[in-house]
């Protein structure tokens, strides 16, 4: 049948959205379903960081690394409107243990490829002038940068040139002889190809359950403050040096290092809270509380400025804290590309580069065995679940 | 019948006051919020938008909608339909977001 | 009893807050009623700021012996009124009671944050004005009509000379009669409903006569006022440069597409325009209570028959479980309250009492939803919106950008348009643009209430927003 594409993507997020646009420049007919619309989940609530600096050296800096060269390509091929800012990051420390603590973790990722830029006190108020006083010093990181993401994801699928699908919720896996997958059903039909790609986010676990095979995603719950619109009053992502400690952790609890960055649309973002507790929405006084109390102790200036909104979203997480990316060895036509957590936005386009390699059989940019997607079988997972539900 | 709001209310008011309107000398009642003061003087906005620079002032009267937001001595975005006048306040039309000065 | 936890807290202190309020302070109840208003009446009973010095405040009200009797109930029972407190949010204790977080001020800009803690809660937020746009709709002297009632009452001040009254619902015609007493002189109301709808519901109309004798006022008044009402009409552009200079009528189809080739200028240097209410139900929405879709497709809190939310410890009255007026609102609040005072382990006073207001409850929501049948907006309205015509007052969007992310981009639903082009994403957060994102999007659905904070406040007032920081029942009063 001539309609029959190469491949179907399940999720219209931002990284089905960049496995479909890399699939379909690798010369593949891509389909692209989702039970909502585009951007409808972890997307839809991201802050958009492309960051390179809260990773330490090793796998996930690798893709980040990566990514981050692939995001200034895409910036270039798409619409202004996806709102890229190479604006660079600072991760400042408020004393001399934190600063040392920071520095040392800054000379490890200089060795990994990151580019850093020692920052002392006294020219803090260059690089941001609204930051308070006092602080012991800094490191820039050029490198790190910010899209918006709902805008993104459109804007590389269209550019994609995928059949779009909205509305089709998944309710299975169409499997062949040997088990290799023909295609996917959803409430409304069937849909045929020889490979299906899970980009399904915080459902990603979901999907996998529906193939017969085991991918611990879930949720780590985060709010975000949007204040009034303002002029640019804060040039960087900038965060507090213990940040990069509450992305590694294995907590349940609520962590709360606030991470506050201007727009181009004019608001101020300060994320994000990370806790596990299910997908459950109900507001958080303390977590936003914390958050208010994190942003306006880096901008005292932020203390008289409103703040208008905030959102609760679900960052997909797997217990080891990196993604499954890559074709998934149990069952043969599957492939796998969820589990980012907080870093699905900055990591889509490697995603997807790495996703079309796999379906056109080409070397990766990366080497993706630490992503495989069947690591978590047999419980060899670290710790699958811990802490997770509420 | 009544040809005035204050004649059918039966208003006495209290001594009238002055407050300034982006410089201008303008008086006001006691117990009038900004947006009325300004009503009762025939000026209608008091803010330019963010895009456009269009001239916005009171819509929904209760609070909802914003667009009646205003600069008054020198605290931008207060809501006009809300906020209480006082002798001597100094009204200013707010351009944009309001917040030019925090500008980097 | 634990020292600062209130038994209720009320939230709004119009109609229905003020009957629960008053209501559950004469059962014996410790009450804390918040209001973002100095002065309690809510929009309805809205009047005239002290240093006016309105000697007949009742010129400008409907029914102003019931708001005096309503105001004497509260005096007499233990009723903290809280003015000036604007709430942003109500969280669920951690001992089955409520804190009720708000920020104080006029327009909740002074001040340090407040916390009220409350073995129950009382909804009773009310409503705003549902407002669908039209080209023109944001030149100065284009204002709600709601607005213009509410400058009206509480400024003594109107917003033009030649004001003409435009949209759909009864509040229309109260406006229209209010601005022409005061001095305003009105062309012309334009109902984009037809009148002869309510015909159409014989029974909700013959057991409330009341409602009818309503109608006949305002029909009378405008008779008196010689203002013409125009109905199956609708503004459909504002002219003017620095202001508006003019109107264009047009006939509606059953629909409410315009019919080409039907405007008729009307000039003017005022409009006062609105669709209809929407239940104020943000703080409801957050805490999980379940909503119900209204005749005129608003969501409205889902309510029991004590007045009960879904969610166990918070009731609802008046406006926020679907617009009906201040009448129903009074009974509703009294119910909740008597509701309320039951579940505490209070006497909730006679049986026959709760009947009798049930039974009058039940007429009136009947009523209600007739009405709003009547008046709700047809599909067809956005035929007069031209591509660049603003939708989102706040962000400044466009109808054509909103259409361009419907029909490009992916957008099926009104989050998804407000993620692509910001419609909704400003001060507002929606609750100007909300009705037309929702048409627009296309996805048939009212538009959604949520908004986990339900009012502004500064990052410093949240930082501070500790236990430490609570006021107390004792300390809190203004």
């Amino acid at each position: 049948m001539t309609s029959t594409p190469d491949v179907i993507v399940v999720g219209a997020g931002i990284v089905g959205a960049a496995c479909a646009h890399y699939a379909a420049r690798a010369g593949l007919r891509v389909t692209v379903l989702d039970r909502g619309p585009v951007a409808g989940g972890t997307t839809g609530s991201g802050e958009g960081n492309l960051l390179v600096s809260d990773k330490a050296p090793g796998p996930e800096l690798e893709l980040a690394l990566k990514s981050a060269e692939l995001w200034r390509e895409l910036a270039e091929r798409l619409p202004h409107g996806i709102e890229y800012e190479p604006k660079g990051g600072l991760v400042v420390a408020s004393g001399e243990a934190a600063l040392t603590a920071l520095r040392t973790f800054a000379a490890a990722q200089e060795k990994a490829g990151v580019t850093v830029r020692d920052v002392a006190a006294d020219r803090l108020p260059d690089l941001e002038p609204h930051l308070a006083r006092g602080l012991a010093g800094g490191v820039h990181y050029p490198q790190d940068a910010q899209v918006m993401p709902a805008l993104a994801a459109t804007h590389l699928l269209r550019a994609s040139g995928a059949e779009v699908r909205l509305g089709q919720e998944v309710t299975g896996l169409l499997t062949g002889p040997g088990g290799a997958v023909r295609g996917v059903r959803t409430a409304s039909g069937v849909f045929h190809a020889p490979y299906v790609v899970n980009a399904a986010g915080t459902w990603g676990g979901e999907l996998a359950r529906l193939a017969g095979v085991l991918l611990p995603v879930l949720p780590r719950r985060g709010f975000v403050l949007v204040t009034e619109p303002l002029p640019r009053v804060v040039r960087h992502k900038v965060y507090a040096a213990d940040y990069v400690a509450d992305v590694a952790s294995d907590s349940a609890a609520l962590q709360t290092s606030a991470v506050v960055e201007g727009t181009p649309a004019g608001p101020v973002l300060i994320g994000a809270s990370r806790e596990r507790v299910g997908f459950d929405r109900a507001l958080s006084v303390p977590a936003l509380r914390r958050l208010a109390a994190g942003a306006t102790a880096l901008f005292p200036v932020l203390a008289g400025v409103r703040v208008i909104r905030t959102y609760a979203g679900f960052r997909p997480y797997l217990p080891d804290h990196l993604p499954a990316i890559g074709t998934d060895a149990r069952v043969p036509g599957l492939l796998h590309a969820c589990g980012h957590e907080g870093a699905g936005i900055g990591l889509a386009p490697v995603t997807g580069r790495i996703i079309a390699d796999c379906l056109t059989g080409a070397q990766p940019p990366v080497d993706v065995r630490p992503f495989d997607p069947a690591r978590f079988e047999g419980g060899t997972g670290t710790g699958a679940g811990a802490g997770a539900g509420a | 019948m009544a040809r005035t709001p204050g004649e059918l209310a039966g208003a006495r008011p209290g001594p009238a006051f002055e407050i300034t309107v982006d410089g201008r000398a303008v008086s006001a009642l006691p117990g009038q919020t900004v947006a009325a003061a300004l009503w009762a003087a025939g000026v209608l906005t008091w803010r330019t938008t963010r895009g456009g620079g269009r001239p916005r002032g009171v819509f929904c009267g209760i609070g909802q909608c914003f667009d009646c937001l205003v600069t008054v001595n020198g605290v931008a975005n207060r809501r006009a339909c809300l906020v209480a006048v006082g002798p001597g306040d100094e009204v200013r039309t707010q351009e944009g977001e309001g917040r030019g000065e925090l500008a980097v | 009893m634990v020292t600062g936890v209130f038994d209720l807290v009320v939230v709004g202190a119009g109609p229905a807050g003020l009957a629960g309020a008053g209501t559950a302070g004469e059962l014996g109840l410790r009450v804390a009623l918040l209001d973002m208003a100095e002065h309690v009446g809510g929009q309805f009973y809205r009047q005239p700021a002290a240093g006016l010095g309105a000697a007949r405040p009742e010129a400008l009200h409907h029914d102003w012996d019931a708001f005096v009797a309503l105001r004497k109930r509260l005096a007499a029972g233990r009723v903290e009124h809280l003015g000036r407190h604007h709430v942003w949010a109500v969280e669920r204790g951690a001992d089955g009671d409520w804190a009720v977080h708000a920020v104080v001020g006029d327009d909740g800009g002074d001040g340090r944050p407040v916390r009220v803690r409350a073995r129950a809660v009382l909804l009773a937020a009310g409503a705003y004005e549902r407002q669908l746009p039209f080209p023109g709709w944001t030149l100065p002297g284009v204002v709600g009509a709601g607005g213009a009632q509410a400058m009206l009452k509480g400024g003594l001040v109107l917003p033009g000379k030649r004001v003409v009254v435009a949209g759909s619902g009864p509040l229309l015609l109260a406006v229209a009669s209010s601005l022409a007493s005061a001095g305003a002189e009105v062309p012309a109301v334009i109902e984009a409903s037809g009148y002869l709808g309510y015909a159409r519901h014989p029974r909700a109309l013959a057991v409330n006569p009341r409602k009818l004798a309503e109608g006949l006022t305002h029909g009378a008044a405008l008779l008196r006022h010689r203002i013409a009402l125009r109905t199956r009409s609708a503004v459909t552009e504002a002219h003017g440069s620095e202001r508006v200079e003019a109107v264009t009528v047009s006939r509606l189809d059953a629909r409410w597409r315009p019919v080409p080739g039907s405007g008729r200028r009307i000039a003017c240097d005022a409009l006062a325009v609105g669709h209809g209410l929407v239940p104020g139900i943000e703080l409801g929405t957050t805490l999980g209570c379940g909503t119900r879709t209204t005749a005129d497709n608003t969501l409205a809190l889902h309510l029991g028959s004590g007045q009960e939310t879904s969610v166990r410890g918070v009731w609802g009255a008046g406006e926020v479980g679907g617009v009906a007026g201040a009448q129903l609102a009074c009974i509703e609040g009294e119910l909740a309250a008597r509701s309320i005072a039951a579940r505490l382990g209070r006497d909730p006073g006679p049986e026959g009492r709760v009947r009798q207001l049930s039974s009058r409850r039940t007429r009136l929501r009947t009523f209600a939803e007739a009405m709003a049948a009547t008046h709700a907006p047809g599909p067809g309205w956005t035929g007069w919106l031209c591509d660049d015509t603003e939708v989102c007052r706040c962000e400044e969007v466009t109808a054509g950008r909103v259409r361009e992310a419907v029909a490009d981009q992916g957008a099926r639903d009104a989050r998804t348009v407000k993620l692509f082009t910001r419609a909704g994403m400003g001060w507002c957060q929606g609750r100007m643009c909300g009705a037309a994102v929702s048409c627009l999007a296309g996805d048939g659905q009212p538009p959604a209430q949520r908004r986990p904070l339900a009012v502004p406040l500064t990052l410093g007032a949240l930082a501070g927003q500790g236990p430490e920081d609570a006021s107390e029942p004792s300390q809190s009063q203004t």
